[in-house]
């Protein structure tokens, strides 16, 4: 065992010397290792700054959530007042709420067009007002800072209450913090209620600059809007339901609850998220699978590489071989030695790769802090699981393509060995 | 320490042929002996060295080192002995050129399965006692041919072998410095070494205290050096020849140096 220990250390620290005597033979050696690791590594940290990106918005928006709202069927000509037909309405949403068991929550909400808000001197126009059912904040993970979230007395009550966000403190100027306060919008006054955090949208859901928000009770949009409005349902899927059962669960509520024949057309639509997360991580995965095929092949090609100047290696040394048999290395010692040659050869390689993915990867860091577009990949790094990945390939490599030429040292017959020239 | 050899045969298969590079050899040498194995080329005494060093296996018969039955032996028991009991000293002194004196002597401890860590001591031991005790960082490119050859014995005595095998090791140096080695396998002799040293030179052989001669793969004498009929001969020939030299033309040239069979 501890001739083993520093049989290793002594051919460990010689494979080292012999690398650095011949740096340029070696580096061309492990040019296909270095090519291999360098793209793995680099592809698993975009892909993975890609996914953790995208996953990171949809988390900020919902996951499990349901987007659904009233349509056309895209076949028939409808008059221009048809729409009013489709649209959804409340007791669609208590149809869902009543029947949909793999649906947690739904809250009906309806953004107002073009609100003027009037706070004391200050007046503001183009307004994000939404009127929304009290659920909406749960669905929509918003933060209340200070006061109270629209209760659902607010709505049946339907009393003159909003929240703001704390963007809205600074935009309007309300000096007293917000809540207490009263603010206009559309000329009907409103009591702030509560203050939220602003909520800045990932890019991938058009959100970009922070700005005013204010969010009312959902029946405040009949006094507000008139009959023109648009009405939408966010919904909240159970957890651990599937995307598919739950389509089909509210299709087959809502056809039902609008008393479509068989024959017509959905007169609704809806956006699950799951399902698109679903696709981009297929795609995601898809992805790492074209790589790696690459990758199999450059890792392919370089151990080629390895065996061949392995061999060279091994019959230009034939004497030394010789030498060390006569003096008492047994043939396991000297596979071993080749062994670890061709090992500490293809990690070298891989170190090298890595070196480079690393590079890479900084590269797509600035890449990502400077550009709008490159933005996912500000936060890419080379997770430990794909060091790992890459540094045992290579080592693998080593073993594969090393086996056979120390195989082929250690059946040198010694005399024969040692009369080569 | 003694080897003990009995009936030793080598068959080799030469496409339909069978050559028999050894056809029933049978010796003895004692510890602390001093004898020259000498033979023409195809003697048979390279197979025989082989065989002594553990390098190769004979056909058939039996070879006895120190008490171990060697021809029964597999090739990493084979490995051990060469390791344990066996010190080579090679004609073109196979040492490793990147690496330095020391580490050259250091490298059969390397594939010892006892004394490590005493390696470097024993090394630098054996490397005074050949008295390179101040080369010891030097590679063997920095060295002469007498210098590499000291190394290389160092190499050999570094694991306290019970037997020196020499093939040849004053082939590639000129005559002063195949004297100094010479000297030095005559120290270590005396310090109680078994030394073997194969080689084809009268004047090498004339050192070693027993001559054994081969041919056509059998011994064909063994015998004390002063008794050997052909060594006298030589011997001989040479006072002549210096003989000659002293009286003769100064224009004929010196003595030539001469090999008998």
């Amino acid at each position: 065992m501890g001739m083993l220990v520093r049989l290793f250390v002594q051919t460990v620290l010689s494979a080292m010397q012999q690398m650095v005597a011949n740096k340029v033979r070696a580096f061309l050696t492990t040019l296909g290792i270095i090519i291999g690791v360098w793209a793995i590594t680099a592809v698993i940290a975009a892909v993975t700054a890609l996914n953790g990106f995208v996953l990171k918005q949809f988390e900020d928006f919902g996951s499990n959530r349901i987007e659904l709202w009233g349509q056309l069927p895209k076949k028939q000509r409808f008059s221009r007042t048809d729409w009013q037909r489709v649209r959804l309405t409340l007791s669609d949403a208590d149809a869902i709420r009543k029947h949909a068991k793999s649906i947690e929550m739904v809250a009906l909400t309806s953004n107002l067009r073009g609100a003027r808000v009037r706070a004391g001197e200050v007046e503001q126009g183009g307004v994000r007002v939404s009127c929304i059912e009290p659920q909406f904040l749960d669905i929509d993970k918003r933060v209340i800072l200070r006061g109270r979230p629209i209760a659902e007395s607010d709505s049946t009550d339907e009393l003159p209450v909003c929240i703001v966000n704390d963007r809205a403190i600074d935009e309007l100027r309300l000096d007293g913090g917000g809540v207490g306060e009263y603010i206009t919008i559309n000329d009907r006054r409103f009591l702030i209620v509560g203050v939220m955090e602003t909520k800045i949208m990932g890019p991938m859901f058009g959100g970009d600059d922070a700005q005013t928000e204010i969010l009312v009770p959902f029946r405040q949009v009949y006094k507000l809007q008139g009959q023109f409005f648009w009405i939408n349902a966010s919904l909240k899927m159970r957890q651990g339901t599937e995307v598919e059962d739950v389509q089909e669960e509210i299709r087959f509520i809502l056809r039902k609850h609008r008393m479509l024949k068989p024959e017509d057309d959905d007169t609704f639509e809806m956006f699950i998220f799951e399902s698109v997360l679903r696709n981009m991580r297929a795609m995601a995965s898809g992805l790492t699978a074209a790589a790696s095929i690459l990758v199999g092949i450059s890792l392919l090609v370089g151990g080629v590489g390895i065996m061949n100047i392995m061999l060279v290696s091994v019959s230009e040394r034939t004497r030394e071989i010789g030498l060390r048999k006569a003096l008492g290395a047994n043939s396991a010692v000297v596979l071993l030695q080749f062994l670890i040659e061709a090992i500490i050869l293809c990690l070298m390689g891989g170190l090298i790769g890595l070196l480079f993915g690393q590079l890479t990867v900084l590269g797509m860091q600035a890449a990502g802090r400077s550009s709008e577009y490159m933005s996912a990949m500000s936060s890419a790094e080379i997770p430990p699981s794909a060091i790992a990945l890459a540094l045992g390939f290579s080592a693998a490599v080593g073993i594969i393509f090393g086996m056979w030429p120390a195989i082929k040292a250690a059946r040198l017959d010694p005399i024969e060995a040692l009369r080569h020239e | 320490m003694s080897i003990r050899v009995h009936d030793l045969r080598k068959t080799y298969r030469m496409g339909s042929e069978r050559v028999h590079a050894l056809n029933g050899v049978s010796l003895e040498i004692k510890k602390n002996e001093y004898v020259a194995i000498m033979g023409a080329s195809g003697s048979g005494k390279s197979t025989l060295m082989n065989i002594l060093g553990c390098l190769d296996k004979p056909t058939s018969g039996t070879y006895e080192l120190s008490g171990r039955l060697t021809h029964l032996m597999g090739g990493f028991e084979l490995a051990r002995v060469r390791n344990e009991e066996i010190g080579f000293v090679f004609q073109s002194f196979e040492l490793l050129y990147r690496a330095t004196a020391l580490k050259n002597v250091m490298l059969p401890l390397l594939y010892s399965r006892k004394r490590w860590w005493g390696a470097r001591r024993m090394s630098r031991e054996a490397l005074e006692k050949v008295g390179l005790g101040d080369r010891m960082s030097h590679r063997p490119n920095q060295m002469s041919g007498g210098q590499r050859q000291r190394v290389a014995i160092a190499r050999a005595l570094v694991n306290k072998p019970s037997m020196v095998l020499a093939d040849e090791p004053t082939g590639n140096l000129d005559s002063v410095t195949s004297d100094e080695i010479l000297r030095l396998f005559k120290e270590l002799h005396d310090e109680g070494q078994t030394i073997l040293i194969v080689t084809h030179e009268e004047d090498v052989a004339g050192h070693a205290d027993r001559i054994i001669r081969l041919r056509d793969g059998k011994v064909m004498t063994d015998l004390p050096t002063h008794a050997d009929p052909i060594h006298r001969a030589y011997l001989d020939r040479v006072a002549d020849l210096a003989a000659t030299a002293a009286q003769g033309s100064m224009g004929n040239g010196g003595p030539r140096p001469l090999e008998v069979e």
